[in-house]
Order: C-alpha cells, then sequence, then structure tokens
C-alpha cells in the first residue's frame, strides 16, 4: 500500500484508548489460586478451569482416551444421568463446555449470579464425581468414530495427519488426539477413568474468572471446586524432536481442490527473539488482505481464496505453520509464489513501512480482545498457562513496538528456510512431483 | 411476506431515537433524510466500536443467469473508489489495529470494521465512499473472479455436503431464488462480468436501500453526527426496485433425492420443509416453529435426541433447526445421522415415527419451560456481546422486519403455548411441501 494521505497519518498515529483491564490475583484459602477481573454491569460470570496436559497425556496404547473421556464429562455426575444432567444444567441456565488441545483440557462455564451456587455445586460434582456410565461410553464413542471415519475423506485432516507423522516422529503430537478407529473401539471404562484421574489434577489447573463475582466469593469457590482434586497427574512427556521432510509430498485424494499445509522449524513462547518473529509473521502471512502471502498469491493472481501462516509453538514442541487451498491446476503455482515470498523475505527483508503498520496494527489490535466477559476469562486462563506475568498486558505493546527494521531482518534471514519449507498436499494436484 | 417500502414506512413513522428500558440493552434508531435506516447499540465496557452497513440486496435480488453476481460484488467492493486504492480500505483499517470483512447472504450483503472507538469517523468516510464510487478495472474483474471460483471450490466443491445441500435447495424451492446458492452455480460465476457487477451496484447500493447498525463504545447524538455528514449527503436512488421475487406456487408432491459421492464417509438423510418466515407484525408461527425446532431437536435433552440416541441407539446425531430471518418463504429442516449398521431406509423410517409420536403426544409443559427460561437468560448473557445483537438487528431489517419486531420477539416467544407448536407443526410438517435427501458414498449403493 502507499503511504496515507495527510488527515489519515494523524489518525494512525494516535493509539487508541485502553481498556482498563485491571487483574486481581486471588488465592482461596486453602492456597488456590485464580486471576479475576470483576465487572457488575451483567449479572454473570465466565469462569475458565484449564488443565496443563491435553491428549499429549495418553498412554501410547490408548490414543485417544483423554479426548472420549473429555466428551464423557458432561454425560452425568452424581446422582444425575446424562438425561438428567442436560436437564439439570438447561433448568440453571448455565453453560459447561469441555475441550481438549494436545496440550490442554479446558473447561469453559458460564453462569448467572442467581444460580451460582447451584451451579456450582453441579460442577462440583462433575469434577469429583463424573458417572462414565457404559452405555454413555458406547454412546459417544460411536459420534468419535464418526468424526474419525469423516476425517479420513477430509482433505484438511489428511494433510494435517500426514504432515504430523512426517514431522513428530514417535511423539504424541505425531498422531491424532482423537485416536485411530482401532484404538478408541478398544478403549475400555478403566481407561476413561485412568485418563480423568490422570489429566484432572491440582497441580496442574489454572483458573480464570470475570464477572460478577468478588474476590472473596470466588476464593471460596476455588476452594469448593479444587480441594479435594487429587494433587497429582500422569507426568508431562518430553518435548518432541521436529524434523521437517522434504520440500514436497503429496497424498493422492480425488477432490477438485488440493489442500496444501507448509512447514519449517517453528520458535518457543520464551524465546527471546519471539516478538521479532510473531511481526514478521504478520507481515508474511498472519494478518488479513495486506499480508505478503495474501497480496502475492491472492490479490494478485487469483490463485486461492485464502492463503496464511501461522507459528505454532506449542508446550512440547514449535513449528512455523501455513495452509492454502487451489484448484488442482493451479496449486503447483501457488506452492511456487510461496516458496517465492519466503525467499524474498529471507533475502531482502521486509520493509519499514511493513513493520511500521505490523506494529500499529498488532498494538492497536490488542486491546480490542478484551471485550466481553468470556473472552477475558480465556485470556486470563491462557496467560497463566503461558507462565506470562500479571503485568504482561501492560508491556505487550511495548515488547511489540521494541522490535527494529534491523532486528527483524537479521532475524528472518536466519529463521525463513526458502528450501526447506516442507508443502504437503492432498489432492489430485497437476505438476507437482512428491519428493519422498 | 413483507415488502420493502412497507419497512421504510414503518421506520419513518417510528419515533426517532427510541430508547430500550431499562435493564435492556440500549438501543438507539432513527432513519436519515435520504431514507438510511441507523441503529445505535450502546456497550461502554470496552473503547471498541464495530461499524456494519447491510444492503437489502442478496442474492435472490440478482437477475437470471448471473447468480453469485451479489457476492461478486461483495468482494469486488474491496477495490479502488474515486479515492481510495484498491485494498486502502481494509489496509487502512489495520493500520489502525481493526479487524474489517464483509458477507452475503440470501437476503442482504453486509460490510463491516472493528475497530478502537475513537477511528468511527475514519470508517464511516470509507464506508460511504464505496456505498457509491467504486472503480473497477478488467483486471480486478478477472483475478476476483478467479477467486470466488476458488472460493466455491473450497466451500462447496471439495465438500460433498455442501454439494449435497445445494441439491436439497434446489429441489426445495420450485421458483424462488433461494433455490440458487448464495456463491452461485458454477457455470454462472465464470462468466460474471463488469456488467453484471456494476449494474447490481447501481442498483442496490444506496442509502435509501441500506441499514447502518453501529455498536460498542458510542453516543448515539455523536453517530447520528457522523452519519449525516458522511452518508446523510449521498442521494437516494429513486430507481430502487420494489423488492420483489417471484414466489413458490403450492407446493403439492414430496420429493426425494439420493446425492452419492465417493468422499462420504458418514452417510445421513435430511428432510426439509417449506415453511413460513417471521413476518411483520407476525412472528406468532415463526415463533410456534422456532420453538418446535428447539423441542424436537435442539440439544441433549430434545425429543429426537431422547428417542433415537437414548431410548434406542439408531441415530450418532439428530438435529432439527428453524431459522424464521429470511424476507420470503424459508425451510424447517431435521437430520438423522445413522448409527453404525442402521440404514438409511431405517432412519428416515425412525426420523418419520419420531415425528408423528411427538405431535400426538404434544408438548411437555416442563420441556417447554426449561426452553423458554434458557431464552430469558440468554438476554442477559447477550449483553456480553453487543455485535452479536447488531447482527441481529441487521439481519432483521435486512428481512423485512421492524424494530419494534425485533424488540417484540422475546415476549413473542414467551407467549407460545404447547398447543401452538403441535398446530404449527401440522400446518407445516407436510409431506407434500418436502424435500427427503440421502448423502451416501457410491460404495454402500453398489452394496
Amino acid at each position: 500500500m502507499r503511504a496515507f494521505v495527510a488527515a489519515l497519518t494523524v489518525l494512525v498515529l494516535a493509539l487508541p484508548a485502553w481498556a482498563e483491564v485491571k487483574i486481581q490475583e486471588v488465592t482461596s484459602p486453602q492456597g488456590h489460586n485464580a486471576w479475576l477481573v470483576e465487572d457488575h454491569s451483567i449479572p454473570f460470570t465466565a469462569l475458565e478451569i484449564w488443565f496443563r496436559g491435553g491428549t499429549s497425556l495418553d498412554a501410547p496404547s490408548k490414543r485417544g482416551a483423554t479426548y472420549l473421556m473429555t466428551g464423557l464429562i458432561e454425560e452425568g455426575a452424581g446422582d444425575l444421568d446424562a438425561r438428567a444432567y442436560a436437564r439439570r444444567l438447561e433448568e440453571l441456565a448455565a453453560s459447561f463446555g469441555f475441550d481438549v488441545s494436545d496440550d490442554t483440557l479446558t473447561i469453559s462455564t458460564q453462569f448467572l449470579t442467581e444460580n451460582r451456587d447451584q451451579v456450582i455445586d453441579l460442577l462440583r460434582t462433575t469434577l469429583h464425581a463424573p458417572r462414565f456410565d457404559p452405555d454413555a461410553i458406547n454412546r459417544v464413542r460411536a459420534q468419535v468414530l464418526s468424526g474419525l471415519r469423516s476425517d479420513q475423506t477430509d482433505p484438511h485432516r489428511i494433510a494435517g495427519a500426514s504432515m504430523s507423522e512426517a514431522v513428530y516422529g514417535e511423539h504424541p503430537y505425531a498422531t491424532e488426539g482423537k485416536g485411530t478407529i482401532d484404538s478408541v473401539s478398544a478403549l475400555t471404562r478403566d481407561d476413561i477413568v485412568t485418563a480423568f484421574r490422570g489429566a484432572i489434577a491440582r497441580d496442574r489447573v489454572y483458573v480464570g474468572a470475570v464477572g460478577d463475582i468478588s474476590a472473596e466469593e470466588l476464593s471460596v469457590l476455588l476452594d469448593q471446586l479444587l480441594s479435594d482434586l487429587p494433587e497429582k497427574g500422569v507426568p508431562i512427556p518430553n518435548r518432541a524432536q521436529v524434523t521437517i521432510p522434504g520440500p514436497v509430498r503429496v497424498v493422492d485424494f480425488d477432490t477438485p481442490q488440493s489442500v496444501a499445509l507448509f512447514v519449517q522449524q517453528g520458535i518457543d513462547r520464551s524465546d527471546p527473539d519471539f516478538f521479532t518473529a510473531y511481526i514478521l509473521n504478520h507481515i508474511i502471512g498472519g494478518g488479513g488482505f495486506e499480508s505478503r502471502l495474501m497480496q502475492e498469491v491472492r490479490e494478485k493472481r487469483g490463485l486461492t481464496y485464502g492463503v496464511y501462516s501461522y507459528l505454532l509453538p506449542r508446550e512440547l514442541a514449535s513449528v512455523y505453520m501455513g495452509s492454502v487451498a487451489s484448484a488442482n491446476d493451479k496449486i503447483a503455482e501457488a506452492v511456487s509464489v510461496i516458496r517465492d515470498v519466503w525467499r524474498d523475505v529471507a533475502v531482502n527483508g521486509v520493509t519499514a513501512k511493513e513493520l511500521e503498520d505490523a506494529k500499529t496494527y498488532l498494538t492497536g489490535a490488542y486491546p480490542l480482545r478484551f471485550d466481553g466477559n468470556g473472552r477475558i476469562a480465556n485470556i486470563l486462563a491462557g496467560m497463566q498457562i503461558q507462565g506470562l506475568p500479571i503485568d504482561y498486558i501492560a508491556t505487550r505493546n511495548d515488547q511489540v513496538n521494541a522490535v527494529t527494521l534491523e532486528e527483524i531482518n537479521a532475524f528472518a534471514a536466519g529463521f525463513l528456510d526458502p528450501e526447506g519449507l516442507s508443502f504437503t498436499v492432498v489432492g489430485k494436484p497437476v505438476g507437482l512431483e512428491g519428493t519422498n | 411476506m413483507v415488502r420493502a417500502f412497507a419497512l421504510v414506512a414503518a421506520l419513518v413513522s417510528a419515533a426517532p431515537l427510541w430508547a430500550a428500558p431499562e435493564g435492556q440493552e440500549a438501543v438507539t434508531t432513527f432513519t436519515l433524510q435520504n431514507g438510511m435506516d441507523v441503529v445505535v447499540i450502546e456497550d461502554h465496557r470496552a473503547p471498541v466500536v464495530q461499524q456494519m452497513v447491510w444492503y437489502r440486496a442478496g442474492s435472490a435480488d440478482e437477475p437470471v443467469g448471473a447468480s453469485g453476481v451479489a457476492h461478486f460484488l461483495e468482494h469486488l467492493l474491496f477495490k479502488a473508489t474515486d479515492t481510495m486504492e484498491a485494498g486502502e480500505l481494509s489496509a487502512t483499517v489495520a493500520a489502525n489495529g481493526g479487524t474489517d470483512n464483509a458477507f452475503t447472504s440470501y437476503d442482504y450483503t453486509a460490510y463491516f470494521q472493528r475497530v478502537a472507538a475513537d477511528r468511527l469517523e475514519l470508517m464511516m468516510r470509507m464506508e460511504a465512499d464505496r456505498m457509491r464510487n467504486i472503480r473497477l478495472t478488467e483486471r480486478d474483474i478477472e483475478t476476483e473472479r478467479d477467486v470466488i471460483l476458488e472460493e466455491r471450490n473450497q466451500r462447496t466443491e471439495n465438500n460433498p455436503r455442501a454439494l449435497f445441500g445445494e441439491q436439497m435447495d434446489a429441489a426445495q424451492f420450485l421458483n424462488h431464488r433461494y433455490g440458487v446458492p448464495v456463491i452461485g452455480w458454477k457455470h454462472e460465476m465464470e462468466t460474471l462480468d463488469m456488467q453484471d457487477a456494476l449494474s447490481f451496484y447501481r442498483t442496490y447500493y444506496a442509502p435509501n436501500n441500506a441499514i447502518l447498525i453501529v455498536t460498542g463504545d458510542v453516543e448515539p447524538e455523536a453517530v447520528r453526527t457522523l452519519a449525516e455528514t458522511y452518508y446523510g449527503v449521498i442521494p437516494a436512488n429513486p430507481d430502487l426496485p420494489e423488492r420483489f421475487r417471484s414466489q413458490e406456487p403450492p407446493q403439492t408432491a414430496a420429493r426425494r433425492l439420493t446425492f452419492k459421492d465417493a468422499r462420504v464417509a458418514q452417510p445421513y438423510v435430511h428432510r426439509s420443509y417449506l415453511a413460513p418466515e417471521r413476518d411483520a407484525g407476525a412472528q406468532e408461527t415463526a415463533a410456534a416453529l422456532y420453538l418446535l425446532a428447539e423441542l424436537l431437536g435442539g440439544g441433549t435433552t430434545s425429543y429426537m435426541n431422547e428417542k433415537l440416541q437414548f431410548d434406542s441407539q439408531t441415530a450418532i446425531y439428530t438435529g432439527a433447526f428453524y431459522n424464521g430471518l429470511s424476507l420470503d418463504d424459508t425451510t424447517f429442516d431435521m437430520i438423522v445421522v445413522p448409527a453404525q449398521g442402521v440404514s438409511l431406509t431405517q432412519a428416515e423410517a425412525a426420523m418419520d415415527k419420531v415425528l408423528v409420536d411427538f405431535i400426538s403426544e404434544g408438548v411437555d409443559a416442563d420441556d417447554l419451560e426449561r426452553i423458554k427460561m434458557q431464552l430469558r437468560a440468554a438476554l442477559i448473557y447477550e449483553r456480553d456481546n453487543v455485535d452479536g445483537i447488531g447482527n441481529r438487528y441487521g439481519a432483521a431489517l435486512a428481512s423485512g422486519l421492524t424494530i419494534a419486531d425485533v424488540q417484540a420477539w422475546p415476549d413473542v416467544l414467551q407467549a407460545v403455548t404447547g398447543d401452538d407448536i403441535i398446530a404449527a407443526a401440522r400446518a407445516v410438517l407436510r409431506p407434500e411441501a418436502s424435500v427427503t435427501g440421502w448423502l451416501t458414498n457410491v460404495e454402500e449403493v453398489t452394496q
């Protein structure tokens, strides 16, 4: 983009006013911690309870146990079977969401102030006495198996599975956390109970709360919910060894549009250069229409509807990834253009204008994230599990602004690996040969 | 069905600056002199604003043979204007820390930016500019046409469920444009040109066909001043056509279809019925249908779930759906995804039996009360997301409803009785107005 007209430049330079996000650190009488933002303007609370670990905790022969277990937590607890439990939640007008990724099991709840005590009572029972009834296990298992069968013909899933297997070797990251049709079919109730006990423990829990609740009230609630949980869960696995496969791999699949994922070595969240990499990725393919990839692949050539790149700094390994989808007869050109972008930025760097625009966007967009109880509670839990300090919000934009053009371009030259960037293409690509 | 002129008249006659009662969302509405409707919804908790401009023009308003042009034009609105270069609007939003995008549906096309509250004026200046002043090149047309074809590849051609859905809609609507996909049929998209895009633009992109929705940390009077400055100066289009689409004839024959695709791993049955939409001043039947969908297939405790997943293991997923926000007749839909070993014939028979049983048993009072209570609670939770409330107003106003209809809707829902729901089910779920579709893979059929 060209320079903006003068009137706009003034607006660009004036940073937006900040939302005041006052985080309190709450410690309960029994020693449980949580971060809290009080906001009494709407009579409800969003409460996030996160457990470090996720599907990577599965024992090797029990792949999919944590995923299936997570889907079963809401299928009955205490005296309530699955149907009674669902009705009870509806009567209380509360929502409980249970989800799990490779690294984290998350419980996301929202509840009205008038029903708080009853909801916390139900949540306590859920965490301490889940039923895992055999009929519920079979019902939810059938849903998981159906999903796994569908994944086998979904080009995005095929690409992801193929790439993970090649990149992560024997590590849990190499296989899908949902498990395989064989492994999930073989899971027993004991496996589910074991997975639950290994995942839900006090040594790995992080809590964020936002809304109509005081520090004292939250403190009482923490003890109710957490004090009787097991102290320790199963150990977190070791870090993964990342191996980047050859430059192009093709998985044959009969569909009109090829789907491609690309990957190279990444950078950890704790690395001192993380913010430099974060800005670099924004310029390459992390933003909207202005990114290099969107400009070159979509805007100039019409080769795709969307092309993106993203840093993926996970708990046990970090990679730098991206995705694109193009018709079978166009994907070869898309792959070539993406590699050219990598090469160009590695050799010539980014421009001063690109760096300034990226900083203005990233620092301006950051405060806009803090605009709802649920969203803020999510951020609070996420900051804690990443080990960020409680004053991080106030210093984050300074860290973005501190990155200089010399730093980012020196970093890009060492970090970006145009020739090693590895594409996994699923489809019937024309003019692309797999190299391994 | 409500025509656009009735809607405009209703808004003009409503007292300007209508404010919501205490405890509800703070909504202010007014109409500019050129006919542009404005809705402001305040939330001062964070210094964020979202501007949306909705045009009462969607894919169902397209000329015959030019399917996809509404959505194509939506893409082209990110190109140059007299005063902005191609891409400059999005770049400017981004350089101010904001995000922007747009979307197209059957009855509307909408553009939005979400940005720090003190940037609203800049957003309005740019959005108003592209309402009348886009300047397209042939190169824009060629490149962006390739982009929408790739978008169709991604959303539809690569997804057998989406291809199946297109066939269902095409069979459901005998004479209405809702039978044509929003993104367009591929062979027609390939022929879209500058003339198609500009003709649609000049006809429908005008203040008297638009709704401005501003949500977040704003004062209504300040929004009014800005809106008058930037949008108020744009002349109304005196030739804006009356919004009228060819309507459905009586539907008198049940239809069925089977869509086969080797990529289908999980077969299912989908049934749709032609159903009335929410009409201005008459939302009662739609409210009954909404609650019917919730009771029948809305969640874990729904009737279909109870019968087909708990009492028997016929299905691994069931659902019923109804969205009454539509300018013309819409659909009521049911889906049954059979368990392993259950055939589509058995799944369809089970779905039919569930319907018959539900209607003959009548509505369980506790079930209905639980859903109504959740709807009341949803009004509280919703205040945490004013952008969502803005979306609701935009879609409703673009679909022929008035502000009064939007605000009456929660009460209309609460007033629905079990008998109303059964009566609506009997009236709407008629086999002769239905399409039954099977999604399956080639392998299963040849077995």
